[in-house]
């Protein structure tokens, strides 16, 4: 057994280990959950140890046959794009389950186990190397997630679980059916294999074949990531989850969008990706400006924290559109750092509204003087979120804008007005909540906070100071490996501007 | 008289399911009127017995396949998977009966001789080489069909919904009789195999339209039978009105065998007129995944909304069908044993909820099942999620292999417009799970009583099964690719 199997299955055996123990006892439910996705995050620690970081080859490889006809593999590697995503995943889990040790007080039982599922779902799709078993972890994710939404939900949390559930659904169902029609047209499911072909271009696919294929893919991806005009479900889902769950679903749901694009879209449909990247820069940008402008005016703080989610990654999208290195790695890099940023942003919003029981904003004002070292942490996080050099937002924004402007530098300058957009609302929001006086009932109701909290937020600032000011400590495996996909797009579209029609036609 | 006129002991081998199953269901009518009020769940046992029986003897056939009495029967992997499915249904049906019959006080040994005659008419259907079997097999497990839907004789809404099938149903089994009579007065053969040959060899110039009104009216016959659209409209009333298990067994057994009649005849006797009838399949099957996720949406019924569902179900199977090819069949064979358990195993369970009298069937009456039964509620949740078409489920991995063979037959808009429909089909799904999980527990769910031993076999068994398909598919695709050929 490989360690990446276990990593991967560790969540799975935690999971089935929480259905055994009884519901009277809470506490060895948390315990138990926290212990193994604390083993499960120092395992994929060890993963680290001779990764080879300047190669962008998979490694870790399992590759055993899972069903015969059609054959459909457990293959599952790391790369250089998965491997940071895999690390945040492990380690947001644990604080995940940290949060929500005294905040869950209903059916806690349910609530670990699903927790614990979801994060299994969520490796597994960084993981899988065949198109099926990615599809199935997809899906797996989904609905443990659906769950934690609408159980554990605020007041309108069955509509958003509905919502988040249909609305990613029918992405998925797309792109099944472009999975189902590649593995027809290539005969298999394995992604190194069908990448292969596309390279040496023995899966010739007409123009409007790859731009379907692509569109299903893309569509997928785009809910989930997720780019304007798709995003309407995301304020709802972020808004209504419970504190852990906003913090999965922005820090690492909205990355598998991300990560599918990267993965899939570029270089297995490099011509149709090409076609369609103005369009979808298009889309990026107004979703960058849209998303800070509509965050500014949010008398809901989580709302407002979901908006920019919205204007973030669409940072994300630029960058990996402009198909260029810095982009890419830049769109990598952000996709990392707003993991973390907004994770910790929604960990603290979680932490005023269980103190205050409010998610209005006007519901407070003067935090910092009962809270202290809440409003440092979440100063830090703002100015992270915001972009600040030294911090680690300012890194993924300041590669997407640089390769973006390679590519085209008016893309560059209204990205640009997406930071200016960010500190606005950021420290409107920081001046709202945290300054002035203090209200008799935000003195009364606030307290700074606590071990368990602080506990939680601990890692997130270290990283982002880590990941501001110690770039190299992240960036080699991902230029590798983003590097490795660019070419593979290059590849193509040489071959294809290449070879006419002579090769057609003797086919 | 030829010599071989006289069957061999080899072909009786090849009949003895049904054998098995007719005897023990005239055992059980016999023993009828001579047992107790007390002991009616003795002759319950008796049929579970019979049907063991049966699935032993099916296994045995299986190792001596070939054709029987005059190539009336012909027992391939085919026909072995069928017979199999179906006696599993009825096992699954039984154990469920019992509670649900003590229950509505209505434990009588007709009950389980109906069912034990109506698989036999599936054995038979499953195993059927000419039209003219089929015609006898589908009538055996129809009669018993309509006798079982007005089974609860007091109850208003069973005799409404007995009246109606059986009505329906008539005019569709006329329909196929009809159909019956032209090929064989186009082809003058009722066997399938001879009426593929003299299809093929025939320019259809002359018989033409003769035989296109066949294809037609026995579509017609068949489309009742597993409930595809524009012939639906029976299932909904019917699956409402009749006591719970009977339309689990419904939408299970029969619609199995009517499955596996389609599939041999229009992929073996139609087969040279595949253009003529694949369009007739294809506009049937779009319309019935349509109509089945978009009438099920409102429903608060949960017997109707599953009725519905079922509906929506049989589209999928259809895209298979239209697909019309060997990988088609396979999975058309593979979604049938994945839905057979989820299925069942849903009514299984919302039967039980009901209560007695089955007065509660609203979706909002599972208000907080999963907080009083959480047991119950889970595995209510692995039908359900595998009814969505969730990975790791079976009915994940069945959607999956229908359209991939779809696909395969470049069937590209029905496969995208039915992924999206099963898309749609989430949301009422999902409305189940919402009422169980996200509300308050309500009184409907208060003072349940405890699960009997039977139920809880079908449903733990179910479950286990729909999750076993779902990861391990392959525990059944080799033996379903191998038999999906058809003999061809």
């Amino acid at each position: 057994m490989n360690l990446l199997d276990a990593v991967l299955f560790l969540p799975l055996a935690g999971f089935a280990l929480l259905l055994f123990i009884p519901r009277e006892k809470p506490e060895l439910i948390r315990r138990t959950a926290l212990g193994v996705s604390l083993v499960t995050f120092l395992l994929s620690l060890a993963l680290l140890i001779g990764f080879d970081r300047s190669s962008p080859a998979f490694q870790h490889v399992t590759d055993l046959p899972w069903i015969s006809m059609p054959p459909i593999r457990y293959h599952v590697g790391l790369d250089g794009l998965s491997l940071w995503l895999v690390l945040l995943t492990t380690l947001l889990t644990p604080v995940g389950i940290l949060i929500s040790w005294r905040q869950i007080d209903r059916r806690i039982k349910e609530f670990f186990a699903l927790f614990l599922l979801m994060e299994f779902g969520l490796v597994g799709v960084f993981l899988a190397l065949d198109l099926f078993l990615f599809y199935v972890f997809w899906e797996i994710s989904l609905v443990p997630m659906y769950f934690l939404i609408g159980i554990w939900g605020h007041e309108r949390r069955i509509y958003a679980a509905v919502k988040f559930f249909i609305y990613t659904m029918t992405g998925s169902v797309l792109m099944l059916a472009s999975i189902i029609y590649l593995y027809n047209r290539a005969g298999s499911f394995d992604y190194g294999f069908i990448l292969q072909q596309v390279v040496n271009g023995r899966l010739p696919l007409r123009p409007l074949e790859g731009l379907l294929l692509f569109l299903g893919f893309f569509v997928a991806f785009a809910i989930k990531v997720p780019l304007f005009p798709l995003h309407t479900w995301l304020p709802d889902a972020h808004v209504e989850a419970p504190t852990a769950g906003s913090v999965m679903l922005a820090s690492v749901m909205l990355k598998m969008g991300c990560y599918g694009l990267i993965r899939f879209c570029l270089p297995l449909f490099p011509v149709a990706a090409r076609h369609c990247a103005p369009w979808i820069v298009a889309l990026a940008l107004v979703g960058i400006v849209y998303g800070a402008l509509v965050a500014m005016v949010q008398p809901n703080m989580k709302k407002l924290v979901a908006y920019t989610s919205v204007s973030h990654l669409g940072f994300v999208v630029l960058g990996v559109f402009s198909f260029t290195e810095l982009g890419l790695n830049g769109a990598i890099y952000q996709m990392l750092s707003h993991g973390i940023s907004t994770g910790a942003l929604f960990i603290l919003v979680g932490c005023l509204y269980e103190r205050r029981h409010s998610l209005e904003i006007r519901d407070y004002g003067g935090v910092a003087t009962p809270a202290p070292h809440l409003a440092v942490l979440f100063m830090i996080t703002a100015l992270a979120s915001m972009g600040l050099p030294m911090l680690n937002n300012f890194v993924g924004e300041y590669l997407v804008l640089q390769g973006a402007a390679q590519a085209d530098f008016s893309w560059a300058v209204v990205a640009a007005l997406g930071v200016i957009l960010s500190a606005c609302y950021m420290l409107w929001l920081y001046q709202r909540v945290f300054l002035g006086a203090a209200s008799e009932r935000v003195a009364a109701q606030v307290y700074d906070l606590q071990p368990r909290e602080r506990a939680a937020m601990l890692p997130l600032i270290l990283l982002m100071v880590w990941m501001g000011t110690f770039t190299q400590s992240f960036l080699p495996p991902i230029s590798a490996s983003s590097q490795s996909i660019l070419e593979k797009t290059r590849v193509n579209q040489e071959f294809h501007a290449q070879i006419p029609r002579e090769v057609a036609r003797a086919r | 008289m030829p010599a071989d006129f006289l069957p061999s002991s080899a072909e009786y081998l090849r009949f003895l399911p049904e054998i098995v199953l007719t005897v023990a269901a005239t055992l059980v009518m016999v023993l009828e009127p001579l047992t107790g009020q007390r002991s009616k769940r003795a002759l319950g046992y008796l049929a579970q017995a019979g049907l063991w029986l049966a699935l032993a003897a099916a296994l045995a056939a299986q190792r001596h396949p070939g054709p029987a009495f005059s190539g009336m029967l012909l027992i391939d992997g085919f026909a072995t998977f069928f017979r199999l499915l179906v006696i599993a249904v009825a096992i699954l049906i039984v154990l469920c009966s019992y509670g649900y019959l003590r229950r509505e006080a209505a434990e009588r040994g007709e009950y389980y001789a109906l069912l034990l005659y109506s698989v036999a008419g599936q054995c038979i259907m499953a195993s059927a080489d000419g039209l003219i079997v089929i015609f006898i097999g589908l009538e055996i497990s129809s009669i018993s069909s309509y006798v079982l839907a007005g089974y609860l004789r007091n109850d208003k809404r069973a005799n409404e919904a007995a009246t109606k099938y059986f009505l329906l149903g008539s005019f569709a089994t006329a329909f196929l009789l009809y159909g019956i009579a032209l090929i064989y007065g186009a082809t003058g053969s009722t066997g399938l195999t001879q009426i593929r040959h003299v299809l093929a060899a025939s320019q259809l110039s002359s018989a033409g339209l003769l035989v296109s009104t066949a294809v037609a009216l026995i579509f017609v016959g068949f489309a009742f039978k597993v409930s595809a659209a524009p012939f639906h409209v029976w299932a909904p009333d019917v699956y409402q009105g009749a006591p719970a298990p009977v339309p689990a067994f419904l939408s299970a057994g029969p619609k199995a065998a009517a499955f596996a009649v389609f599939l041999r005849v229009y992929l073996i006797a139609f087969e040279p007129v595949t253009a003529r009838w694949e369009p007739i399949v294809w506009v049937s099957a779009l319309l019935t995944m349509v109509i089945g996720n978009f009438a099920a949406l409102p429903q608060n019924n949960l017997k109707r909304l599953l009725g519905y569902s079922s509906i929506a179900h049989a589209g999928y199977i259809l895209v298979a069908v239209a697909a019309h090819s060997e990988s088609g069949t396979a999975a058309a064979m593979f979604y049938l044993a994945a839905y057979v358990f989820m299925n069942i195993g849903a009514f299984a369970v919302v039967g039980y909820l009901a209560g007695k009298g089955e007065q509660r069937l609203n979706i909002d009456d599972l208000a907080g099942l999963a907080a009083r039964q959480p047991a119950t509620a889970a595995l209510f949740a692995i039908f359900l999620l595998s009814l969505i078409g969730v990975p790791l489920t079976a009915g994940f991995f069945g959607k999956f292999y229908i359209f991939r063979a779809a696909l395969e037959a470049r069937l590209i808009w029905l496969t995208v417009l039915g992924l999206l429909t099963s898309a749609v089909a989430a949301y009422y799904y999902l409305r189940i799970l919402v009422v169980m999980y996200m509300h308050d527990p309500a009184d409907s769910t208060e003072d349940l009583p405890p699960q009997g031993a039977g139920l809880k076999a079908v449903l733990w068994a179910s479950a286990a099964a729909t999750l076993l398909l779902g990861i391990f598919p392959s525990l059944i695709l080799n033996f379903i690719n191998q038999a999906a050929g058809l003999g061809k």
